[in-house]
């Protein structure tokens, strides 16, 4: 075992943190469209820190891949607390997926504007009928000349209220025999007529995400990604992207981290919340699930580099362990700020902006949103541990 | 940057699995628990065969010169088995403190000794994870006096390392006069337990033994127990996986029901981590001095919580069949229970983190 990075990545963690010095206090408080956040998606593309192995000729930053340095840029990140805020659906999900899918005119006319932030991008993929059953979903388009013509409904839209583009997944051969056969990746323009974007509020009090209805919303044929009934392989490489960025240790060590400095900070009765052995005991078991996953983090970095190990099981989890522990984390600290805990928005009294409880409740809707818990048990079930899957209604036995 | 295991530890590991399910099966098992030796001899000289005794013996003194990380891979396999070795005491926590505290004739002596399998020390330092019985005196001339709680793996053992209240360690041969050992009897039957009772016993003090060099043994004895438990509840985990797709009931397999799925699912998704923090703690041990006590904490805690859960969950997967002596899974489950006790509970573990942070005065 070895966990050094070696002196040439030693220096790129010196450039990255200069990097964070000089520029993380630019990062905006939460992501939305403005000048500011666009500029800040801007400095972090153009100077690799994100998008950092687009290929120049589209606009990116043109490095090859290395783990390590992808690893660095995360670790200094988050133990900066400077988050990457940028339209994540775009440049982390729609770019990559038009580099490994798309057409090279596609590629010219969307990579580099979504780099830039001129584009902003949502994700057209769960339906009022079809969430943690996907492959069910219902909006519908058929050709009409050298046009689709797309009816039906999206919702848990992020950003559709100020989003110019949507990567949509559609059902264009209704008659294939598996239903996953039957669905398409479309490129659907925000001002298309037709298009009805409804904002739903969270229990965070934000409005993150969406509904948005399609009424008779025509799109030229040749905004489809990878071709006809191709949709359910694309959206899935996408889906590993999405997945991958939700488990990151780096960033509950430093939430953790807040965590303890708080508790040495507030006091009660005069002593601080760490002197109170309930707290203190509960936060050390906090410490001891993150620090199991930083191991189990690079014992998957370590199979990435030297490819010597079966870390199936070890990738399947981060889902649900991490967003598990991020909510517990972030409870935690609501427990033990007690009233304090209680305190929202722009109260007086408010502590660390009210992150702690905002992200307690932002990370109970991540344990649901992209592939519940449940949906993540049967997962790992299934293909961690090789257990059979539920038979469909009407084939098992009666019971 | 390489995490994962060398060519060599993945043989060792392999090698000893297949050692333990030829000398250590069930029946095995099963003949130690209900016999008390839980030092069958046979076992025990297959595994000094391949060298164990020396696992962290430095070559110079005739062993085998392995890490911590070698040590975490034999103690999982070991518990895997739920093998009837005593292994934590004689051939991790003693070459450890001998390493530390020893003069260097009594390592010249000794190390050598332990390496060949002829001298086999249980270790008594549980009043310096918590006192209860105040411990053991000693004065340079009326020797050790006083009570030694929960001495690990004292049957099959020639001699004992006890610590007394001061931070001083001392080996004392277990047949000496004056010594009188009385077995414990714990859920567990697979290891054994003693309380060890001096008076005035002339002793051979370790020199450059302090309360240090003891919180740096029990380090060590807590990163190997965590591995057992990790080896004992993917044992577990396994065994219910195999079970849940061989037992039918309502005409299917009953790993095809969520509910049953969820629960391996769960299992799993707790255990598998477990497997990089024990590497992870192993390999700090002997490579980061100002982190390797603190994830030798809370890898000891965490392991006696996951493992806990794995214990209780994997039983009530195998429905009533895993209440039963008839599988033996109880040898798992109290294994992993009694590991999760023994030189720290999860909470006592836990403080000491707390306080290796500074977060408790």
């Amino acid at each position: 075992m070895d966990l050094s990075y070696g002196p040439e990545y030693e220096a790129f963690r010196r450039q990255i943190r200069a990097f964070i010095d000089e520029h993380g206090h630019k990062q905006p408080r939460e992501y939305a469209r403005t000048p500011e956040a666009a500029q800040w998606q801007r400095l972090l593309t153009s100077n690799g820190i994100v998008a950092r192995t687009v290929p120049k000729a589209y606009g990116g930053h043109g490095a090859a891949p290395d783990i390590l340095e992808s690893r660095i840029i995360a670790e200094e990140l988050a133990q900066a607390k400077v988050l990457p805020m940028v339209n994540t659906q775009g440049v982390g999900m729609l770019v990559p997926t038009l580099l490994e899918f798309g057409t090279e005119a596609q590629k010219q006319r969307w990579i580099e504007p979504t780099l830039n932030g001129e584009i902003i991008w949502c994700q057209g993929y769960s339906e009022p009928g079809a969430g943690s059953d996907l492959a069910s979903l219902r909006t519908h388009a058929h050709v009409d000349g050298d046009e689709f013509v797309i009816n039906g409904q999206k919702i848990w839209t992020s950003s559709a209220h100020f989003a110019d583009m949507m990567f949509c997944l559609v059902r264009t051969e209704p008659d294939a025999p598996k239903k996953h056969d039957g669905i398409s990746y479309l490129l659907i323009p925000m001002d298309t007529p037709g298009i009805e974007v409804r904002p739903l509020k969270q229990m965070t009090l934000q409005s993150g995400f969406n509904e948005v209805f399609f009424t008779d919303v025509r799109i030229p044929t040749d905004q489809i990604v990878a071709g006809r009934g191709q949709g359910w392989r694309v959206a899935n490489t996408t889906l590993g992207y999405e997945r991958a960025g939700l488990g990151n240790a780096a960033l509950s060590l430093a939430r953790l981290q807040s965590l303890t400095e708080l508790m040495q900070l507030e006091t009660l009765d005069g002593e601080t919340l760490m002197c109170n052995p309930v707290y203190r005991d509960r936060v050390l078991a906090i410490q001891g699930r993150v620090l199991a996953m930083r191991a189990n983090e690079l014992r998957i970095l370590s199979d990435d580099l030297n490819h010597d190990d079966d870390t199936n099981l070890a990738r399947l989890i981060i889902k649900l362990q991490g967003t598990e522990l991020r909510h517990d984390l972030e409870g935690l600290a609501v427990d033990v700020l007690g009233e304090l805990g209680t305190l929202y928005e722009n109260s007086p009294l408010l502590r660390d902006h009210g992150d702690f409880q905002r992200h307690y409740m932002f990370y109970l809707g991540l344990i649901i949103g992209g592939g519940t818990s449940q949906i993540q048990k049967n997962i790992i079930g299934e293909r961690g541990l090789g257990l059979p899957r539920e038979p469909k209604v009407g084939q098992g036995s009666s019971s | 940057m390489r995490f994962g295991l060398s060519e060599e530890q993945r043989l060792l590991q392999s090698t000893l699995t297949r050692l333990l399910e030829e000398h250590a099966p069930l029946d095995a098992v099963r003949n130690a628990a209900q016999s008390g030796d839980v030092a069958p001899a046979a076992l025990r000289d297959a595994l000094t065969e391949v060298g164990l005794p020396g696992l962290l013996v430095p070559h110079n003194h005739g062993g085998l010169g392995l890490s911590m990380l070698d040590a975490a891979l034999i103690a999982e396999a070991l518990g895997q088995a739920v093998a009837p070795a005593p292994f934590v005491a004689p051939w991790v926590m003693a070459p450890v403190a001998i390493r530390l505290g020893a003069s260097p004739e009594q390592a010249h002596d000794w190390l050598p000794a332990i390496a060949d399998g002829t001298m086999r020390i249980a270790c008594g330092v549980s009043e310096h994870v918590g006192s209860r019985s105040g411990g053991i005196s000693h004065s340079p001339s009326s020797g050790l006096s006083g009570e030694a709680l929960f001495v690990l793996d004292p049957v099959g053992s020639t001699d004992y390392l006890i610590s007394d209240r001061d931070g001083g360690l001392h080996r004392v041969a277990a047949d000496a006069p004056n010594v009188d050992t009385t077995l414990l009897t714990t859920v567990d039957r697979t290891r054994s337990y003693a309380l060890v009772t001096f008076d005035d016993v002339a002793a051979e003090t370790l020199p450059n033994a302090n309360a240090d060099v003891i919180r740096e043994t029990i380090h060590a004895g807590r990163i190997a127990i965590a591995a057992d438990t990790l080896g004992a509840a993917q044992a577990m985990l396994d065994k219910s996986v195999a079970y849940a797709l061989e037992r039918e009931q309502f005409g299917r397999v009953i790993g095809s029901f969520q509910a049953v799925k969820h629960l391996c699912a769960e299992m799993a998704a707790a255990l598998e981590p477990c497997r990089a923090m024990v590497w992870h703690a192993a390999h700090t041990y002997d490579t980061v001095p100002e982190e390797g006590p603190l994830l030798s904490c809370h890898v000891k805690a965490h392991l006696g919580e996951v493992g806990k859960m794995v214990a209780r969950t994997a039983t009530e997967v195998h429905g009533g069949m895993g209440f039963t002596d008839l599988l033996g899974l109880h040898y798992w489950f109290k294994r992993i229970g009694v590991n999760r006790q023994t030189l720290g509970t999860p909470e006592r573990a836990r403080e000491d983190a707390a306080r290796l942070q500074g977060w408790v005065a």
